[in-house]
């Protein structure tokens, strides 16, 4: 049996960023995920948000991984070829209390080493950010707040890697974990893994994978987030990412700007006891809506096109990076909240180190190939552009996505960059994303899943296994062949 | 730059009925986009009857009734059809552009009509909370999925909504073999067609739960159970009257709304079957949303007409 020097745990942001960094080196890598494709759990329920480092508390790591992150997102960003937007943030205040807190916070964020602070006043705010509550008095300007989106991120973290010598197992959840000294045995329903090393990326199970080697010090408490997607006709709504001040356990309701286009309000703080408890309620939806108009009063519920639930992996009040004395090889990574998305390079550097120090030896490959190519997104490119593209394939002016405009060329592609499910198409392409949920776009898009992967269209999930879109093929039953579209 | 005398977007039955109406009319010049593999747009996956009473005085399926108009338009030399071919701008100087596999082309026209349709809504434009799982529908796509692609969507149904496309869905599961397992209407009545409660719902034995609504939905990778409650006559919940039914699917037959997403992106208003932006019109349930079809024909052949007068004045 192989033996991998590293095993990863866990295919989010943090498993795939630590994955890329690692292939760097010459290594034996896996990645394993539990689910049918990367980024289908704790990260597909990200905002997007690339945080400048303010709100967060002194001296804390994860205070200074999110600096350090929205530094190093901007180059891994560009190699990776996934759009970063600088749109920067506003943090609102109402009255003169706020005010005053609001220069707290740009000190203690000053302390982390965050630039380009300012705060700024009712006239500058009424200029550059209109449809704003025009009761608020003042913000904390924090230009190097941006967007991106969290799957695209995801996906090209792991193509690259994949590209780079790591080998991702999806479907591949650890059911048990053995110390056989000095090595680790990884139980998974796919098969045995050996490794030398193995880190935890698992987000809401970290605990659980943690304790299969009898490592109980932490606890993951999931803590639900609710979030509203806008029609992308709102784009507009806000220039900037705007934050009311934060509470002791969260940011509060937002208006976040997607990379998309859309604009999406939320997320709801709510301490929940199961993992898989991703239902969204009407109570959820009424907070957010009166918090979120708290900001931007002209928000409309009827411009709602969808909405989730995601589950916050969080252990106290800080990230938890760090080998274990009782097994020295075995790396958690766990508690991995916000800001999680934007210093997740950062924990990928840190990461390395702690491994090395625990005496692994990071020996450069000869090459490393950090570029990705671009995904290309109709809807984001200029007309011009567009006829380029169809003389080079036709298929790019076969639209099957309408509210997304979504080509045929783009699903296609997606699928063979690791699309397996119809929302591994969705997060890829936005395709079924729009205001339409799919209504028109659903049986295509099922075809060309089926027809790149091989497989009959009975078989088509949603999400992995137990999710399939249909019970019964009747033509095919009756021997016929379906329709050509 | 391509220039036509009237470009209409849409080859459903709005689409059809006013390009050849304008035809009639005297225009010569005509494209109609359509994005489909073929014309006739959401009649083609209506394979039950009723459809042409009031037009054509004579019970039609769908398909049939489309076919009339398909062939209509194809005896007419002046109209060209361009299938597969979707509108993604359309500006207010009447500059249509759309893509179509191998081209994206862009046409200045001295008239326009806009016949898209309209879509459906959504669950999430209804707010039922929950989870996500697969097994929820919106009726049209459930319609397509079984009567084009000959695929069941799911076996033990609940429809929400008691409109004529809920109705009929109804009806086309249990006839598939499928149990509904309910019909769940907010309103105190039908929305829908008396005869279609009878042919649909009575004829079958579906129960239907009138002033009731579906408060949540479970199930984790595939549809469970929904919980469904009586609401008063404000539409508040009444307590105490909360029940669960299981179910593997859940249909969402709750209305429709207009696709005028172009219009509207063109910042043109819509003013009747005109707009703000002179030469620029709108048919069909993309206009308004009729009852039925033999209504979009009707409108559609009227703004035909509109087209036509506006192209001569305009000459």
């Amino acid at each position: 049996m192989k033996l991998y020097d590293v095993v990863i745990i866990g295919a989010g942001v943090v498993g795939t960023s630590i994955a890329r960094e690692l292939s760097r080196y010459k290594l034996d890598i896996a990645l394993l995920e539990k689910e049918e494709e990367p980024a289908f759990g704790v990260s597909k329920s990200n905002s997007g948000i690339i945080h400048p480092g303010t709100q967060n508390p002194a001296g804390s790591i994860k205070g200074r991984l999110c600096v350090q992150g929205n530094l190093l997102v901007r180059k891994i960003s560009k190699e990776l070829n996934v759009d970063f937007k600088e749109v920067g943030e506003l943090i609102i205040a109402f009255n003169q209390e706020e005010t005053r807190e609001l220069l707290q916070l740009k000190k203690e964020a000053e302390a982390l080493g965050v630039s380009g602070l300012k705060i700024v006043d009712k006239i500058w705010l009424r200029e550059n950010e209109p449809n704003l509550n025009i009761e608020a008095v003042a913000a904390l300007y924090a230009p190097t707040a941006g967007i991106i989106s969290p799957y695209r991120m995801v996906y090209s973290l792991a193509e690259n890697a994949v590209r780079n010598g790591v080998e991702i197992f999806t479907e591949a959840e650890v059911e048990n974990i053995i110390h056989t000294k000095p090595e680790f045995e990884i139980i998974t329903p796919r098969s045995l893994f050996k490794a030398r090393y193995v880190i935890n990326c698992a987000g809401l199970f970290a605990d659980d994978i943690s304790k299969m080697l009898g490592i109980d010090g932490f606890k993951i408490k999931p803590r639900k987030g609710e979030e509203f997607i806008l029609d992308k006709k709102k784009e507009n709504l806000a220039r900037h990412l705007i934050f009311p001040l934060p509470s002791k356990t969260s940011k509060g309701v937002l208006i976040i700007k997607t990379a998309d286009g859309n604009p999406m309000i939320g997320p709801t703080a709510e301490e929940v006891e199961d993992k898989e408890d991703l239902s969204t309620s009407e109570a959820g939806l009424d907070k957010v809506l009166v918090s979120a108009r708290r900001l931007i009063p002209s928000i409309n519920d009827k411009d709602i096109i969808a909405y989730f639930a995601g589950l916050r992996p969080v252990s106290g009040h800080d990230f938890i990076i760090r080998h274990e004395d009782k097994a020295p090889a075995f790396i958690n990574v766990a508690g991995i909240q916000s800001p999680g998305l934007t210093a997740s390079p950062a924990i990928a550097l840190l990461v390395c180190n702690i491994i090395r120090k625990n005496g692994l030896t990071l020996k450069k490959k000869f090459i490393f190939h950090a570029h990705c190519k671009k995904t290309m997104q109709l809807f984001a490119v200029p007309f011009s552009k567009t006829k380029k593209l169809i003389k080079k394939d036709a298929s790019y002016g076969d639209i099957v996505c309408r509210c997304e405009m979504v080509s045929a060329k783009e699903i296609r592609d997606a699928v063979k960059l690791g699309a397996r499910t119809m929302d591994g198409i969705k997060f890829r392409t936005r395709a079924q994303a729009g205001r339409c949920h799919g209504s028109f776009c659903t049986t295509r898009i099922m075809k060309i899943l089926a027809e790149e992967r091989k497989l009959p269209l009975m078989v088509i999930t949603k999400r992995g296994k137990g999710s399939e879109i249909v019970k019964e093929d009747r033509f095919h039953l009756r021997g016929g062949t379906g329709s050509t579209l | 730059m391509v220039t036509r005398e009237l470009v209409i977007v849409g080859g459903g039955p709005a689409g059809m009925a006013a390009a050849v109406s304008a035809h009639e009319n005297g225009i010569k010049d005509i494209l109609l986009i359509e994005r489909d593999q073929y014309l006739g747009g959401i009649l083609n996956q209506c394979i039950h009857t009723g459809f042409g009473l009031s037009y054509f005085k004579e019970i039609l399926t769908g398909p049939e009734y489309a076919g009339r108009f398909i062939n209509k338009v194809k005896d007419m030399p002046g109209i060209e059809v361009s299938l597969k071919s979707i509108a993604v701008k359309l500006t207010k100087d009447r500059i249509v552009t759309f893509l179509k596999p191998g081209k994206i082309e862009t046409v200045k026209a001295k008239a326009v009509i806009m016949a898209t349709g309209c879509r459906e809504k959504t669950r999430e434009m209804v707010h039922i909370s929950g989870t996500r799982p697969a097994g929820i529908f919106s009726a049209g796509l459930a319609q397509k999925l079984i009567n084009i692609e000959g695929l069941l969507p799911g076996k033990e149904v609940v429809v929400v909504g008691s409109g004529d496309i809920g109705l009929i869905m109804a009806r086309r599961f249990v006839l598939e073999g499928a149990k509904v397992k309910a019909i769940v209407e907010i309103q105190k009545e039908t929305r829908g067609l008396l005869r279609n409660m009878a042919q649909c719902v009575e004829d079958f034995d579906i129960p239907v739960y009138f002033s009731h609504k579906i408060s949540r939905i479970y199930g984790k990778d595939r549809v469970e159970k929904v919980s469904v409650i009586r609401v008063d006559d404000n539409f508040n919940e009444v307590f105490g009257s909360l029940f669960e039914i299981t179910c593997d699917t859940i249909l969402m037959a709750v209305g429709l709304i207009p696709e005028n997403e172009l219009i509207e992106a063109a910042g043109v208003r819509i003013e009747e079957n005109k707009t703000s932006a002179p030469g620029i019109f709108v048919c069909g349930n993309s206009f308004k949303v009729y009852d039925i079809v033999d209504s979009v024909t009707e409108d559609s052949i009227n703004t035909g007409k509109l087209a036509a007068n506006f192209l001569r004045q305009n000459e």
